[in-house]
Parts: C-alpha cells; sequence; structure tokens
C-alpha cells in the first residue's frame, strides 16, 4: 500500500518567505483573538456539563445560551430556535434528512443544481428510498431560474434547497423572490437555505426572506472547526438523525463543544462588527489584477453586488488547477481548484459544470477566499505569484500554444 | 459523485514538479505522441530524439510537455530521464510501475498518470515504426496503450457532448 510521508513532502515542500492564506472554503484561519477567548473554556470556567447542576455546568450553559443569543440577534431571530450541532455539513443534513424524516410521507424535492454536497448527497440518499429529486439548472451565472422553479413546485412537493450564496462562485441568490414563489405555488414546502457562505457578508433575516430552516458554519466566519448552526422556524419538526443522552440541544445529543461555540461567538461578534465593505474592495483588486495581467482567463459567476464580497473565482486555460494549487503552494500562496484531479474520478467541480463551463475551464480553476484580515499588500504578492505560476505551468503545457 | 481524498506527495515528485527535466517541445522530432485529453485534465507530449546504433534505434534525447496534476510532470519528467539512452526496444518494456516506483510510488487515484506517461512513449515508439514494424513490437495494444486510450474515449463516451474548446 502506498504510504508517503507526510512529514517527508512538508520538509521538501519548506517555508515560503511570505504566505498568503486564501483557501477559507475549505478550512479556516483563525484569528488570536477568537482563540484567546476559546481558552479560558477548556481548563478554567465552563468546562462542565451544560446540563448539569454544577457550577462549571452553569457556566457553559451560559456560553450555549449566549451564544445561541448572539447568532439570533444576526438573523433576528428567536434564540430557543437556535440549535448548535458540530459543523455546516452536519446542519444540512440534519435539515434534510430531519425534517423529511418527520414529515413521514414521501414528496419530491427540489435543489439547484450547485448546492454544496452536503445537501446534494442527502437529497440523493432520500432519492434512493422513494422520494423524488428535481436538480434545477441555473444560468452561466449561477443564478436559480425563477421561472423554472415556478414550474417545478407543485402540490407533491415537500422540499426546497436552494443556497444563499453558493461556495465556488460567490453567487448571491435572489432568495427572497424565490422563497415568494415556492410558498405562492404550495404554502407547505419546507424551504431549507445553506447560507454558509452568506453570513456575515450579505443581509440574512430568515424570517423576513421567509425561509424554514437556515445553515451557518463557524469556520466559515474565521470561527473554530466543530461548530454549525441550523435555525428551525417554529412549527417546523426535525427529526435528531443521532440519538443519545443528555443535552441541551434538543437536534444534537452529547456534550456541547464550549470552547468552540465561545469561539464561534467571538467570530460573529467580530464579523458583525467590521463589516465587509474592505473586503469587496480587495475581491475586485484581485480579479481585477489577474484578468488584466493574465491572457485567456475567465471569471466564473456574477461580478458587482451580486457575488459573494470574498469570493475570487477564476479559470485559467491551458493549465490544469491542482498543478497550480501546488506550484502556487510552494510560493505560499494557499489555494484550492475545482479541478478533478483533486477528486476520487475523472470528475471536476459539479459547480462548473452546471454553469456551463467547458472541461479545461473547470479543471483550471482556482478558488481565493479573502477575509478583513488580508491586505492590499496581500493581494498584490498573491497576484504577482499567479502571474509567475501560470506563466511557467502553460510553458511546461502541450495546449494553447497554436 | 465524487468526493475528495486526501492527495500526499512524495518529495521526488514534488521535487521534479519544481525542477522538471526534459521540459519543452522538440523542434523535429524523429517520433512523437500525444496521450491523455484536456477534458480528463491530462495530456503528455513525447518527442523523442532517436538515431541508428549498430543494430538498434536509440534514443538520444527525450523530451516533454504536459498538461496536467504534479503527479503527471514529474511522471513525464522522470520517464524522459529512464529513456534517455536506451534502445527502443529496451524502452518498449518500461512499465508504468517502473515510473511510480521512481516517483517513490504513486497514490491510486494518480497511477493513470503513469500510465498515461508509459502510454504515450509506446504510441511515439509505435509512430516511429510506422512503416516498417520490428519483431519485437506487438502487434495488438498492450495493457497500458489500452488504459491510455480507455482513459481518452471514456471521457469522450461520458461526457462528448459537453466537451467543447475554446
Amino acid at each position: 500500500m502506498f504510504m508517503p510521508s507526510v512529514s517527508a513532502l512538508l520538509k521538501a515542500h519548506g517555508t515560503p518567505p511570505k504566505e498568503v492564506y486564501l483557501d477559507h472554503e475549505n478550512s479556516g484561519w483563525v484569528p488570536p483573538e477568537v482563540v484567546e477567548a476559546m481558552l479560558p473554556y477548556f481548563n478554567e470556567k465552563g468546562y462542565g456539563h451544560p446540563s448539569i447542576t454544577n457550577k462549571p455546568g452553569w457556566e457553559a450553559l451560559e456560553v450555549v445560551e449566549s451564544t445561541a443569543e448572539t447568532v439570533a440577534a444576526t438573523l433576528s431571530v428567536d434564540p430557543s430556535l437556535v440549535h448548535f450541532v458540530h459543523s455546516g455539513t452536519e446542519a444540512n443534513n440534519l435539515a434534510i434528512l430531519g425534517s423529511m424524516m418527520a414529515l413521514k410521507r414521501r414528496g419530491k424535492i427540489i435543489v439547484s443544481d450547485i448546492e454544496h454536497y452536503s445537501v446534494l448527497l442527502p437529497v440523493l440518499s432520500l432519492e434512493d428510498v422513494g422520494f423524488g429529486v428535481v436538480r434545477a439548472p441555473v444560468d452561466e451565472e449561477g443564478f436559480v431560474d425563477v421561472d423554472v422553479i415556478r414550474e417545478l413546485v407543485d402540490s407533491e412537493t415537500v422540499l426546497v434547497s436552494v443556497q444563499a450564496v453558493n461556495h465556488e462562485i460567490g453567487t448571491v441568490q435572489r432568495l427572497k423572490e424565490i422563497v415568494e414563489i415556492v410558498k405562492d405555488r404550495n404554502p407547505d414546502v419546507i424551504f431549507h437555505t445553506d447560507a454558509c457562505d452568506a453570513y456575515g457578508r450579505v443581509p440574512l433575516k430568515a424570517e423576513e426572506i421567509g425561509v424554514d430552516m437556515m445553515t451557518l458554519s463557524s469556520h466559515k466566519i474565521l470561527g473554530p472547526k466543530g461548530v454549525g448552526v441550523l435555525w428551525v422556524s417554529e412549527g417546523v419538526r426535525v427529526e435528531p438523525l443521532l440519538k443519545g443522552a443528555l443535552s441541551s440541544q434538543p437536534l444534537w445529543p452529547g456534550v456541547e463543544n464550549v470552547p468552540s461555540l465561545v469561539g464561534f461567538r467571538k467570530a460573529v461578534e467580530l464579523a458583525f462588527q467590521d463589516g465587509l465593505s474592505r473586503v469587496s474592495t480587495l475581491r475586485d483588486r484581485l480579479i481585477n489584477g489577474i484578468l488584466d495581467r493574465i491572457q485567456d482567463t475567465q471569471l466564473n459567476g456574477p461580478s458587482g453586488e451580486m457575488r459573494a464580497p470574498d469570493n475570487v473565482n477564476i479559470s485559467f486555460l491551458h493549465v490544469e488547477g491542482e498543478a497550480l494549487t501546488v506550484e502556487l503552494s510552494l510560493r505560499g500562496v494557499y489555494v484550492s481548484s475545482g479541478s478533478a484531479c483533486t477528486s476520487r474520478v475523472l470528475e471536476p467541480s459539479h459547480v462548473m459544470l452546471a454553469i456551463g463551463k467547458d472541461y479545461e475551464a473547470a479543471h483550471g480553476s482556482l478558488l481565493f477566499k479573502l477575509t478583513r484580515y488580508h491586505s492590499k499588500g496581500d493581494v498584490d504578492y498573491v497576484v504577482d505569484q499567479v502571474v509567475e505560476s501560470v506563466g511557467r505551468l502553460r510553458e511546461i503545457s502541450p495546449l494553447g500554444k497554436g | 459523485m465524487s468526493t475528495r481524498v486526501p492527495l500526499p506527495y512524495t518529495p521526488t515528485v514534488l521535487e521534479l514538479f519544481r525542477n522538471p527535466k526534459n521540459m519543452g517541445k522538440m523542434e523535429n522530432p524523429d517520433a512523437s505522441a500525444q496521450a491523455g485529453s484536456p477534458a480528463c485534465g491530462d495530456v503528455i507530449s513525447i518527442y523523442l530524439r532517436i538515431a541508428r546504433e549498430g543494430d538498434e534505434d536509440v534514443i538520444e534525447e527525450a523530451k516533454f510537455e504536459s498538461y496536467g496534476c504534479a503527479a503527471n510532470i514529474a511522471a513525464a519528467s522522470i520517464l524522459t530521464e529512464i529513456v534517455k539512452g536506451k534502445s527502443l526496444r529496451d524502452a518498449w518494456e518500461i512499465g508504468w510501475e517502473d515510473v511510480a516506483e521512481r516517483l517513490g510510488g504513486l497514490p491510486p487515484v494518480k497511477r493513470h498518470c503513469s500510465i498515461l506517461a508509459v502510454g504515450g512513449l509506446r504510441r511515439a515508439i509505435r509512430h516511429y515504426y510506422e512503416k516498417s514494424r520490428p519483431e519485437w513490437l506487438p502487434e495488438d495494444l498492450t495493457t497500458v496503450e489500452k488504459q491510455a486510450l480507455e482513459e481518452e474515449e471514456m471521457i469522450e463516451r461520458l461526457y462528448g457532448g459537453m466537451i467543447g474548446r475554446e
């Protein structure tokens, strides 16, 4: 069996003189003030069980409740409807599988074609047990066609799930309009939105938008990994997927991850206090820097206000994305790609294919996610390194040379 | 539906990716071939300069171009090193396992990179003997050639209608 030494690989890689982390799609860098807020809760206070009647337990319960209140305030919802789970993936699975288990009948489920796998895969597993599943197409910028949704929703429809913001190409869906159309066609439909990439980036007043369930993820707003949120509207029934003992969380058994909740709470406070206007300026600086200096490039997803302020996704023709991620890594720029070469089968990102990108554009795509901790200098460094990396790999490539 | 898997590389792959040997197009090669397709994200071009030495056709120089991942570039690079100075008859015997071994091993999901490199080499050798096939060169496609062809055909079959080039 092939078991390479990762430590030998890291040694061969070395540490580049400057490092810029832009892979916040896949996992996040956590600001020091968030880590600092977490530390006392491992062994100074709040290390008890939130459901047990002792002081460390009550300290823990205080964290759970105040975190729910902090999150609820940002969504303008009741804190008692904010449920903590252990990741965005878990929250999406809980929303879809849990609500359908509680429904106790089969029906039709509609999802957009560019949902995250943690929405698509549980939906496809429901197809295996008799649900009808329809993947609604999107246009070339990733927008769901509201007329198609109007046609698809019928009396059999039980669940619709459409992302607020796409995780790969940053499309900000016209969610309120979509929800209105769905509810107008069939008011009994449960509407779920995966808002992991929207939270802290675009306005998200859950009840005003009209959704019934909303997923959030801590690491997507620079909180620690290991916290997800499912907000469930009053009256919508969801069965917990995991069964176990004692918890303050009706939808998730087991002891709450209190230190991570503290970190998440801090991350939410910071995200909503700082605002994101500076990030969209950096986003456009990165996009324009790359598109102006490199030929045969394509911006994937919309530009301007209908694009998430932190998202940059660009295809570099004639080069393969995984090689680009490795080349950039050697130069201290950490990003990910929609290339098939990072997956088990010869299939690039389903999002890129759904927006009509050809295979070369999909294989050669890079995803950058900016944060308010990045500077103009970081962006300029990244542009320089991308220019050189694409240049080098195009020299190696037989494609695009006429 | 694809799921991502961890893809650690060996230091050898990283080193060859960083400093590939024999990289670039060869002008007027005596034999050349391409394997793979842009659709599946892997293309390797192999170029050979060949000279007659005694009874053998010997590879004097080999070069490559690659559109593909780091493993793909490393596999093509190491193959051009291995074949240099070898007769075409000996070069024909190089298996994808030899290339993978020289790279310090390849994860199963990356084996096709090595298969594509060897498939490309064999295609170039066949190209050289297009007009007169020596006895040692099998008439039928070998397994590795078939596998390279299968990868190209599979992607055509699965997504034929969707593949478009700029």
